[in-house]
């Protein structure tokens, strides 16, 4: 699976950091950053979990 | 969009509006009749003429898309509300840009980590006004809901302290503010009208109000640093020369701003979606009984307001589609540019409307009905409209306050419906919105009946 971020729709809430830390990070200029662009199968459902409760419905997961 | 095509046309104008004022008195009387006229008329991209200034007026998935993806330098959202100028009052800027927007969220108090513990303020602030009720009686939605929703954003967004300071004429005072927001504002924001020389006493009001509190603070002792709230950080900023940097004056248009997005939308929301669950029994007894579950092993408001619930989410998700506190969003175009084959001229308003995209038929199936269902899986109407399913908004502007918003209603209605009853005090088509301004609130009257529930339980929120 492959993280895209939608820059003009993300607000920096930082609910995708909550629900995956070691994926997503909120940076200085309170734009996410993934540390992670295709993260590991073990990390799927905190990955699924962050997509579904972005406020902003920023985030989308795509399949390899 | 930032290519024009040579062949691109200007948008058609819809019916009416033969005055000298053009569509003015159409959009203070029938507004939602009026733009629902211009997509009918012409499509996605229509236009209307408000007192000699074209208002280009855009629906559906793919013009909506380019109006809320568009950045700030071309449709600019400071300078297409001029009716709030004079409720904030002059300086207090109305609309940051969405870079300085971010900042803000993450200073502040909407961010997510201090969801918890708003969610047990705002229980408490439920628990504090139904404890005046008794056993049965009649509310009115608009006061009471109005009336909550200052306490709880006051203690929310300022603190508990300030909030503990007010009473039930700030909320009265605030109310004046909200219906001064005629779109006769657009021809002239300072017009001799009764509603603005209302909404211009009522902030002079407001200012007294603040007023008083400052100095009984400045006098008093000063507060505990749990007790600290924003009013005191203000406070403590001091100029060069030992003097307070901000006024009363400022300190209200602050906190009228900070205030003004999560009032008359939140109330009106939860007053809309208590009507429509009373319309629709079998809806009210699905979220009534979500809720029964949840707080059957005495989990607290603050924890349960967080999570999922999807009947009462979906509930109020309907209600907000089917009564967009917002009826309608302005842009001012900075640059010519082109949408769907036609050209805005810079200078021209643009506007999407949440009212007319939430109801469109291809997107929302029985459009007029109360169908929380849509939002369940697998359907997931909402998200799979992002563009027409709209009463937060949508992209870079879309509402900072929506997840706040949610949680807040979530914990209202946890504790009104697992502790009383309601049923409709009047007939269930009498419950309407007054559109005469831009700031849409119910008609009044708009009553229901209450009484307390014989396995009524005190729902704790306040540990």
């Amino acid at each position: 699976m492959r993280i895209v971020i939608d820059d003009d729709l993300c607000q920096g809430h930082g609910v995708c950091e909550s629900e995956a830390p070691e994926v997503f990070e909120l940076g200085k200029g309170h734009l996410v950053t993934v540390l992670e662009q295709s993260p590991a199968d073990s990390q799927r459902s905190a990955v699924e979990a962050a997509v579904r409760f972005c406020p902003t419905h920023a985030i989308r997961l795509e399949e390899d | 969009m930032t290519t024009i095509d040579s062949a691109a046309r200007l948008p058609i104008q819809v019916s009416g509006g033969h005055r000298a004022d053009g569509h003015l008195d159409e959009l203070r009387t029938d507004p939602i009749g009026l733009m629902e006229r211009v997509r009918s008329e012409c499509g996605d991209v229509g236009m209307f003429d408000l007192a000699g200034r074209k208002v280009v007026l855009l629906s559906g998935a793919d013009a909506n898309e380019l109006f809320f993806r568009a950045p700030e330098e071309v449709l600019d959202q400071a300078e297409a509300y001029p009716f709030m100028t004079p409720i904030f009052g002059e300086g207090v800027v109305f609309d940051a840009p969405p870079e300085r927007r971010r900042e803000m969220l993450h200073n502040q108090a909407l961010r997510d980590k201090f969801m918890r513990g708003h969610a047990a303020t705002i229980a408490t602030e439920v628990e504090t006004m139904v404890a005046a009720w008794g056993d049965e009686g009649e509310i009115d939605l608009l006061d009471w809901f109005a009336e909550l929703t200052i306490y709880t954003s006051s203690a929310c967004l300022i603190g508990p302290r300030f909030r503990s300071q007010l009473d039930g004429r700030f909320a009265e005072l605030y109310h004046d503010l909200e219906q001064g927001t005629d779109a006769i504002a657009y021809v002239d924001a300072y017009a001799d009208i009764e509603s603005f020389r209302r909404r211009d006493a009522a902030r002079v009001g407001l200012v007294d109000l603040v007023q008083t509190i400052m100095e009984g603070r400045a006098q008093g002792p000063a507060a505990t640093e749990d007790d600290r709230d924003l009013l005191d950080v203000l406070m403590s900023i001091k100029n060069p020369d030992g003097t307070d940097r901000f006024s009363p004056d400022e300190v209200t248009g602050m906190f009228i701003s900070m205030m003004f997005a999560g009032h008359h939308t939140t109330s009106g929301t939860a007053a809309w979606t208590l009507i429509e669950l009373l319309r629709n029994p079998t809806e009210l007894a699905l979220v009534t009984s979500e809720l029964g579950e949840l707080y059957a092993d005495g989990d607290e408001v603050s924890y349960q307001a967080l999570r999922e619930m999807p009947h009462l989410e979906s509930a109020i998700k309907e209600a907000l589609r089917l009564h967009p506190p917002l009826i309608l969003l302005l842009r001012v175009a900075k640059e010519d540019l082109e949408i769907g084959g036609f050209t805005i001229e810079a200078g021209q308003m643009v506007g999407a409307s949440p009212a007319v995209s939430n109801r469109i038929a291809e997107n929302f199936p029985e459009p007029d009905a109360f169908r929380p269902g849509r939002y369940l899986a697998p359907r997931e109407e909402d998200r799979t409209n992002p563009w027409t399913w709209i009463p937060f908004g949508a992209g870079r502007h879309r509402c900072v306050g929506a997840a706040f918003a949610m949680m807040q209603l979530k914990a209202i209605f946890s504790v009104l419906l697992c502790d009383y009853e309601f049923s409709l005090a009047q007939p269930a088509d009498t419950y309407r919105n007054d559109h005469s301004k831009m700031v849409v609130q119910l008609s009044q009257p708009c009553t229901v009946h209450y009484r307390r529930r014989a396995d009524a339980r005190r729902v704790g929120g306040s540990s």
